[in-house]
């Protein structure tokens, strides 16, 4: 592979995987933070205030590592991505222009309301601050999503005379059916993300036997929430995506499952390591017939494997690809183990004093992380070796004059960057979980200054 | 339409000056404007509910430029490579200095987030003046489309030119005063007694800096470029550039002293936006000139399609009016002169 591409490449799925660990958190408690404080309002009980409170702070420490490392996201596809941007700007700039004219403004706008204005604000009106800011992130989520949704299934397009994508249907494009199962399914991650991280700061609480009250809520609402949409994430939201996949991308779906030889009655891979070399799966443990019913609901469908396709369209790399799938789906099938094991001991009323219980949902707390990186991975190198599905190849895309020197300065410069963000906002909201729900933010006492 | 996307966009450049513009400036004068920790708690509460909205007319305005001016966007942010990418870096560091600044009571940590918070906004605030510099003066375009340019060569304007020459250096020294003044207005109007005070007296330095640097950098300008002056001598109503500009000085230099914050703040928004607007009147239609003519990039041989542009400019009258109303809303909320005691910095 020329090094300049390996460069660029590595680039952008670095600074979009970092940046991705901050959204999926923003957008899952953006959702639960709304619920606490609609409770909150209409019980008007001070531990949901100051449970809403709480995790406000947290919000706002994640938000603006997403806000700071998203800006470079929005100009990567100029600066590395050249020759794509100039060849399907015509379309996916419609998108992105409006996430900044809907979504960013809106969420900025009322963030700061959110965050410092609840003393200036009825409380009405601070609730609806809480709520644009929920509806702000999740309509730039579906931006970014209708995006990436163009590339992986280009629709709503015309070819100028020049080469270049130019859009013919806006409502085509904008409504790629694509796009609607795969925001969904990355909705629903993030509130998993979301519910997960509450629940765990709960069961943290319960474990240490303090903030007992506010521990309660934070459990509550995030095994509910949690259960619902562990569920929603397998089905109907991956299911319909997996299908959606078969249909379009037949030889992604191939390499993803390890599917070497095509055949009737294709079997689940469940476990096991995808030998190139030889086309086949080392130490497989398999579900017989599988694959052909969950993608054709029929046991003795035929399913194409890799061979089905010339060698140049299968996906650059297969054993990340195929691993990326399985872990995503390992742990999806995870979540709903463990929320329904604790949706059904809350609903007994045992969860609070199963402390096995809660050390596992305090110890889940990375898992929704790792799962939404695995999922964007086997969205992002299954659609390789092309940017645009069937379009444009992704070594034909990046910035030809950006040399290979200069575009590992940048990446290594933003893995520095990165790194002391990483920790800073580690360090941060550690800092505020210590500190716990009930007082006001340890950074908003200043005696000294308060008098004046 | 092409023509309606290039104003579209310059306006939201010249919208993205004006109002991150004064939270630069603001972080320019940061260190010796405000001295206590008092003091500096009311900068930033002063910029703080306000910043990231202004910054988001960057990315509003890149976006835009990327979806009505794809080929603009794809060369220009590519050719900038390098500045573009240290302006990211910049902007990152300039956030989490805002924003990470008040969660620790400790001098070590605030006196490291204060001096983050200043130095990234003094070097963006030269970086996006010498990028306007490098749009006025021309870049390395070829037949391709494309160019890329280092950092720095040997500082003279030649064929092999770097971001930073003279020339750009020059117009990054006057984007900085120019901002450090606008913030310094801005802090003076939001703030009172020794820090209102000292906001005001950077200000009044700032004056005789700009007003000289504002004619050296025309006439510079017209040296490098004295083709810029077609445009304004087709249509008579670029006349209105200059005399704004003059103007807006001129009420600078008048209202500050006499503690009109206000009006010499807005005599200090009128300035920068007319700079701009008459950036882009003496450019049109090409909006990235090359250094040899036939390679200009226009509006013409830039813009996306004709369809894309007309169902744009739909979405686009109803999120302005949207962002309009937020904006209204917000700087209401936050009107009138800081006080410490309630929320967050």
């Amino acid at each position: 592979m020329d090094s300049a591409l390996l460069i660029h490449r590595l680039h952008f799925a670095f600074t979009a995987t970092f940046h991705y660990l901050f959204p999926q958190l923003t957008m899952g408690l953006a959702l639960l933070i709304v619920v606490l404080k609609t409770i909150a309002l209409r019980r008007n009980d001070p531990v949901y205030h100051e449970a809403a409170r709480f995790w406000g702070r947290i919000f706002g420490i994640n938000f603006v590592l997403g806000v700071v490392t998203g800006i470079p996201m929005e100009f990567q596809f100029g600066t590395n991505w050249s020759v794509f941007s100039r060849f399907a700007g015509g379309v996916i700039g419609q998108t992105l222009a409006m996430e900044g004219m809907f979504a960013f403004f809106l969420e900025s706008a009322f963030l700061g309301l959110f965050l410092y204005g609840e003393k200036r604000l009825s409380p009405k009106a601070h609730w609806l601050s809480a709520v644009a800011v929920f509806v702000g992130s999740w309509l730039s989520g579906y931006f970014i999503i209708a995006t990436d949704a163009f590339m992986q299934h280009p629709v709503g397009y015309f070819t100028a005379s020049d080469g270049s994508l130019q859009l013919a249907s806006f409502w085509d494009f904008v409504l790629n059916p694509w796009a609607g199962w795969q925001y969904a399914h990355n909705m629903s991650g993030a509130a998993i993300t979301g519910a997960f991280i509450m629940t765990s700061v709960g069961a943290f609480y319960l474990l240490s036997g303090k903030w007992t009250a506010h521990a309660r809520i934070f459990i509550k609402a995030g095994v509910i929430a949690g259960c619902v949409f562990s569920v929603l994430q397998v089905f109907p939201t991956g299911d319909s995506q997996g299908k959606m996949v078969a249909n379009l991308q037949p030889v992604t779906l191939a390499a993803m499952e390890g599917l070497f030889q095509g055949q009737p009655g294709a079997p689940l891979v469940i476990v096991g390591q995808p030998n190139e070399r030889k086309g086949t799966i080392d130490n497989p443990i398999e579900v017989p017939k599988m694959l052909s019913m969950l993608t054709y609901k029929r046991w003795n469908a035929n399913v194409r494997g890799l061979d089905a396709f010339p060698k140049q369209d299968w996906p650059g790399n297969i054993p990340l690809l195929y691993y990326s799938y399985h872990i995503m789906v390992g742990l999806g099938t995870f979540f709903v183990a463990v929320m329904a094991i604790a949706m059904l001991l809350l609903w007994r009323g045992r969860l609070f004093n199963a402390r096995w219980m809660l050390w596992i949902l305090m110890l889940s707390a990375p898992f929704p992380y790792i799962a939404n990186t695995a999922g964007w991975m086997t969205a992002e190198l299954g659609r390789q070796p092309w940017l645009v599905y069937g379009l444009m190849r992704t070594e034909d895309g990046y910035s030809r004059l950006v040399s290979a020197g200069n575009s590992m300065f940048t990446l290594l410069g933003f893995m520095g960057i990165y790194t002391v963000l990483g920790i800073l906002g580690l360090f941060l909201i550690w800092r505020e979980i210590e500190h716990g729900p009930v007082n006001e933010s340890v950074s908003n006492l200043h005696p000294a200054t308060e008098a004046r | 339409m092409a023509s309606l996307w290039f104003w579209i966009v310059a306006v939201m450049i010249a919208a993205y000056v004006v109002l991150d513009g004064f939270d630069l400036g603001a972080g320019a004068i940061y260190l010796m404007a405000a001295k206590t920790n008092d003091e500096r708690r009311r900068v930033l509460r002063a910029i703080g509910p306000v910043w990231d909205g202004n910054e988001v007319w960057l990315l509003a305005a890149g976006g835009t430029l990327y979806f009505a001016f794809p080929q603009l966007y794809a060369s220009s942010f590519s050719g900038f490579y390098l500045p573009l990418t240290i302006v990211l870096w910049l902007l990152i560091l300039r956030g989490i200095g805002i924003e990470f600044r008040a969660h620790i009571e400790s001098q070590v940590w605030q006196d490291f987030f204060d001096v983050t918070f200043s130095v990234s906004s003094i070097l963006l605030a030269v970086f996006f003046g010498a990028a306007l510099g490098n749009v006025v003066r021309g870049v390395p375009l070829d037949a391709t489309g494309y160019f890329f340019e280092p950092l720095w060569t040997n500082f003279k304007l030649g064929p092999h030119t770097g971001i930073l020459d003279w020339y750009t250096v020059l117009t990054g020294v006057v984007a900085l005063v120019t901002l450090t003044a606008h913030g310094s207005y801005y802090v003076a109007l939001k703030t009172d007694e020794d820090l209102g005070r000292r906001a005001r007296g950077f200000a009044l330095l700032c004056w005789p800096v700009q007003f000289f640097l504002t004619f050296s950098t025309l006439v510079a300008t017209y040296f490098i470029r004295p083709e810029i002056m077609a445009n304004y001598e087709k249509h008579k109503i670029g006349l209105l550039v200059p005399i704004v500009v003059v103007a807006s000085l001129a009420v600078m230099l008048w209202a500050n002293p006499k503690g009109k914050e206000k009006l010499a703040f807005i005599a200090s928004s009128l300035y920068i936006t007319f700079m701009l607007v008459g950036a882009a009147f003496a450019l049109y239609p090409v909006v990235l000139p090359a250094r040899d003519h036939q390679y200009d990039l226009t509006i013409y041989n830039t813009a996306a399609g004709s369809h894309g542009l007309n169902v744009g400019f739909v979405w686009w009258v109803f999120s302005a009016v949207l962002v309009l109303a937020y904006f209204v809303f917000v700087y209401r909320m936050f009107r009138g002169k800081v006080q410490l005691g309630e929320g967050h910095y």
